[in-house]
């Protein structure tokens, strides 16, 4: 294929897409081609790393029906739109990009390539028929673990390690807050913003810095093993395991774990494309879809722990709970949720203020 | 045993060999480390030189090889004057930020006004920012003899924590729904560096970047200031007698070097990249003192380097994506690369001959 | 104002001196290389091949201390692909310097691709009896694990080994002019390669600290410019060993500062907090490089290819 009818079949394409036909209907497919974009390696053994998760559970659930390929470490701006670029070129049919950051790559590269459909990770970001968003309700997640840290906690202070001070880390705060809360009226929480993605020695130090402060249950929101191994050096300090299972710190420090789990995702979608029956989608899927796990919690927390946060853990499974539940207020002591009010989407995914009863201030 | 005996010239012939054995040498070492993977060492080494040239897609790849080495250029042939001169700006990295932050946060304030001096001024501004963070170092070595190495290496730090809090604050666009990160600025008129001609990646940061290199090269041949670089370089204690001055040339080449690296970040702000981001920066001011010694500190041979070196990063992803090699199989490959280019060096300011006894 | 509320110096000073560690061992190591007239900006790569070397070595024989000793050796084989290039195929210093963390960092990331989420064998505290049950001071200077006095000790002995011994003197003697030292009948090229595995060995070792004590486990990219922030420090020393361990301590323990701040709650903006590091050491050097009194000049022929004419 030279330029020329490249250009030429992606202008039909938006033509068409523009005169209202979902283009990016095709039929039934033998085989696909899978293309991943991923922002770290995936030996990180977090987020990357999942997602790679999810790629082998494809390849194990097609078989010979899909071929993948990947790109670990691509940064995000113009690299990741030559990679994106490269992909559909060899034939990808379907690309999953794993990074809020490869949000406008991924639709500019999407408006050239009508028949490649468009995974993006994280955004919000739809401009063409062949581009789908999803994401994972994590908050969902870090309520369970807010509930087991608000019981196991001795001292009344539970600690958070915070990557930068974006929507999803907000949400993660104030949802293990609000729960925490509930179980335990006296609790308060202290956070550290690491300012950094990745950075195991100075997450380790901001873990000791929280346990010296008599911080005695710590969540992360960075990736490493770092807060559990520093955890580790402290008896009665406990955490959990984040995006992976980190099993390797059962029974204590790591009494449970959030698990980024999209291998059901991926599955899915690229069984639609084999299908002929993709569309464009926002999905935001948590415990009840399977994309949001909670590790095993383990022998260290008392069962009535385990059973109060199974209770909460089963009720958002179930959709018959949802974390942000009013009343609730903002730090300032403004309403935000009314009684039995639930938060809006729309209000979790631009998150930037604290809730009521978390003290300190959102790095602006 | 053998032994070196240096040229009285550098040898012209083996200039022009010794890029082109070191490749060899690389493509033999890298294709075993290819095949210790379990890989095609052939099809590797093919999908990483050839395919990006010459391969069915390179209509497209061409293009690319211009985006990837258009501020890597711009920025080495600005270190490459301090360097001649013994200045060592470190810190191209943090200046390159700072420029991208002053572009467009000049931009951003007129935004959305449709006007075609927006642009311009974005451009001085950049230039003006990646100056001002040189000139920090600059000021305190003529001022306080405070070593340029460390003060422009931590300055990519502060860089770094004000970039991440401008894509979190202050330059976050206020309709992206709470998300960090700036409008994209490629997709504003005004403000936006798109390619000149189409599919040719031909921005006005490459634009620049050969302009760069001419300019360099005049000033280097047949501008007294020049002169005065090359002879601070190798000569310091000449140069002071023939009047220059040690402090205006640390001022002079900290800024040229900060201006341009500035460019470079506002040409990529707000053309490749598109927006101002916590992960805006992606290392172009490291790899860029690679390319400018690669290119023996000469603006045509960074040219060539800069060339060889996104060569290197675009065939280098092609063959992770499509080969699947892991992605730190290509950097150990970039540095092989670097090492024999480094080492077969020596055969053109050096013969090797027979030693009639022990070497010294 | 109590400005540090509630944050205990003890526990600080504790922490401090465990997160320096890394750094002391690769800027001391650096120093040496330096003194020698030889600048070797790839750190970051021999710490990281140190790292994964030790902590392999660390994971498959069960024992920590083999672990270090695995770890200085891959440091110091990372850098004798330097010393081979700049002492024997006199290739500029610098850029192979770069060459050789991009390497380091690649080939890191291929040795450890199996040991991505294992758990290290765990290295013990020194046993150091009734001194760790004083008060205050027990905490803060002697609960540690060996390596944090090991790294105390390295900065003494070359402190020591540069001022009061030949060697030391050969070693400054081939730093500040090559061409009198090689005059004089040393062997230039010898001693700085030497000093050149010496100084891959020790940040190898520093490497080989983060994944198995300070972190402790196995992620490509561990060190996180560890090397570039031990390379600072040679320069903020003014090529000085005590210096070494002053400037170590001082960016160690501002960063441990700015995070106990937080956790303390103390109301000053994030951004700024997690500048001060960087901001801090800039002005200290400002202010020690005014006092014009005392030298700060860097070793004469640093950096500078020596090729023996005879």
């Amino acid at each position: 294929m030279d330029r020329r009818t490249l250009l030429a079949s992606a202008a039909s394409g938006l033509a068409l897409s523009l005169a209202g036909g979902r283009v990016a209907m095709a039929q039934a497919k033998d085989k696909v081609k899978v293309g991943f974009v991923y922002v770290g390696p995936i030996g990180d053994g977090g987020w990357s790393f999942q997602h790679n998760e999810g790629r082998l559970a494809v390849e194990k659930e097609f078989g010979d029906r899909v071929e993948t390929i990947y790109q670990e470490s691509v940064p995000e701006g113009s690299d990741a739109e030559r990679v994106l670029t490269q992909m559909a070129l060899a034939g990808c049919d379907i690309i999953f990009t794993t990074s809020f950051g490869y949000m406008d790559a991924t639709n500019n590269v999407a408006a050239k390539f009508p028949n490649v459909k468009f995974e993006h990770c994280t955004g919000f970001k739809r401009e063409h028929p062949n581009v789908a968003t999803y994401n994972a309700r994590f908050y969902e997640g870090r309520a369970v673990c807010g509930t087991i840290a608000g019981l196991m906690t001795k001292s009344n202070k539970i600690g958070y390690i915070g990557s930068y001070p974006i929507p999803e880390v907000i949400q993660g705060i104030n949802s293990s807050f609000i729960h925490a809360r509930k179980v335990n009226p006296d609790v308060s929480i202290s956070v550290v913003w690491a300012y950094t993605w990745f950075d195991p020695a100075k997450e380790a130090d901001a873990a000791k810095a929280l346990i010296e402060q008599g911080v005695d249950v710590i969540l992360a929101h960075t990736d490493s093993t770092a807060p559990l191994a520093e955890a580790a050096k402290t008896p009665g300090v406990v955490g959990f395991g984040q995006a992976s299972d980190m099993a390797n710190y059962k029974p204590s420090p790591r009494v449970s774990s959030i698990i980024d789990n999209w291998a059901p995702y991926y599955v899915k979608r690229v069984g639609m494309v084999l299908d002929g029956t993709w569309e464009s989608t926002d999905a935001w899927e948590g415990i009840g879809g399977g994309e949001v796990l909670i590790g095993e919690i383990t022998e260290a927390v008392p069962a009535e722990v385990k059973a109060k946060a199974m209770e909460v853990h089963d009720a958002i499974g179930a959709g018959t709970y949802h974390p942000f539940t009013g009343p609730l207020n903002k730090q300032d002591g403004s309403v935000w949720l009314a009684e039995g009010e639930t938060a809006a989407d729309a209000d979790l995914l631009g998150m930037n203020f604290y809730v009521e009863g978390i003290s300190g201030e959102i790095p602006k | 045993m053998l032994r070196l005996e240096k040229r009285p010239n550098p040898s012209r012939f083996w200039n022009y060999a010794t890029p082109v054995l070191a490749v060899v040498l690389t493509m033999v070492a890298g294709g075993l480390m290819f095949a210790l993977l379990g890989k095609n060492p052939v099809e590797a080494i093919r999908t990483i030189f050839w395919d990006p040239l010459f391969g069915e897609f390179a209509w497209y790849f061409r293009g690319q090889l211009l985006v990837k080495a258009g501020p890597l250029i711009l920025i080495a042939v600005g270190l490459s004057l301090g360097f001649r001169a013994g200045i060592w700006n470190i810190g191209a990295e943090g200046q390159y930020m700072m420029g991208a932050i002053f572009g467009a946060a000049a931009g951003l304030a007129l935004y959305p006004a449709d006007n075609r001096l927006i642009f311009p001024l974005m451009v001085v501004a950049g230039a003006l920012g990646g100056w001002i963070w040189a000139m920090i170092p600059a000021i305190l070595r003529t001022r306080f003899r405070t070593n340029e190495i460390l003060v422009s290496l931590l300055l990519v730090y502060v860089a770094q924590s004000i970039l991440a809090s401008m894509a979190l604050g202050a330059l976050r666009n206020p309709e992206g729904g709470g998300f960090p990160g700036s409008r994209n600025l490629s997709q504003w008129a005004s403000s936006a560096n798109p390619e000149l001609i189409a599919g040719t990646g031909m921005h006005w940061g490459v634009v620049a970047a050969f302009a760069s290199v001419i300019a360099a090269y005049i000033l280097l041949q047949r501008h007294i200031l020049g002169f005065q670089i090359r002879l601070a370089g190798q000569a310091p204690r000449a140069a002071r007698f023939a009047g220059v001055s040690p402090n205006r040339l640390v001022l002079l080449c900290m800024g040229i070097s900060g201006a341009l690296a500035g460019l470079a970040g506002l040409f990529e702000v707000t053309g490749p990249a598109g927006q101002i981001s916590i992960d805006f920066a992606q290392g172009y001011g490291f790899t860029a003192i690679i390319v400018a010694f690669l290119g023996r500190l000469n603006p045509v041979g960074i040219l060539l380097a800069g060339l060889l070196m996104a060569l290197t990063y675009v065939g280098g992803d092609n063959a992770s994506t499509n080969l699947g090699l892991p992605a730190a199989s290509i950097q150990a490959f970039q540095g092989m690369l670097l090492f024999f280019l480094l080492a077969v060096d020596l055969l053109s300011n050096y013969r090797i001959r027979p030693s009639r006894k022990e070497a010294a | 104002m109590d400005l540090l509320g509630g944050i205990n110096p003890a526990v600080l000073v504790a922490s401090l001196m465990m997160a320096s560690v890394p750094i002391i061992l690769a800027a001391i190591g650096e120093l040496v290389v330096e003194k020698s007239g030889v600048l070797n900006l790839g750190v970051e790569g021999m710490m990281i091949i140190g790292a994964i070397c030790g902590f392999a070595v660390a994971v498959e024989t069960g024992s920590p201390l083999l672990g270090f000793v695995g770890g200085a050796l891959g440091g110091a084989a990372l850098s004798l692909i330097f010393a081979l290039l700049t002492q024997v195929l006199m290739a500029n210093q610098v850029a192979t310097g770069l060459a050789l963390t991009l390497f380091g960092l690649g080939l890191s990331s291929l040795l450890g691709q199996s040991y991505v989420g294992v758990k290290p064998p765990p290295t013990g505290r020194l046993d150091l009896g009734p001194l760790s049950d004083i008060p205050g001071l027990g905490t803060m200077l002697f609960r540690h694990d060996a390596m944090v006095y090991l790294s105390i000790a390295a900065v003494a002995a070359v402190w020591f080994v540069l001022r009061h011994t030949r060697t030391g003197l050969v070693l400054r003697a081939v730093g500040e002019n090559h061409e009198a030292a090689h005059a004089l009948g040393y062997h230039v090229v010898r001693i700085r390669v030497l000093a050149i595995l010496f100084g891959g060995a020790m940040a190898g070792l520093g490497g080989a600290y983060l994944s198995l004590i300070r972190v402790p486990q196995w992620t490509d990219g561990i060190t996180a410019g560890a090397g570039w922030i031990a390379l600072a420090i040679v320069v903020f020393a003014s090529w000085r060993p005590w210096r070494v361990l002053l400037g170590a301590y001082l960016f160690g323990g501002i960063t441990v500062l700015q995070l106990n701040l937080q956790a303390a709650g103390a109301r000053i903006p994030v951004q700024y907090l997690s500048m001060s590091p960087y901001l801090i050491t800039i002005l200290v050097l400002v202010i020690m490089s005014a006092d014009r009194r005392r030298s700060t000049a860097a070793p004469a022929s640093l950096g500078k290819t020596f090729h023996a004419s005879r």
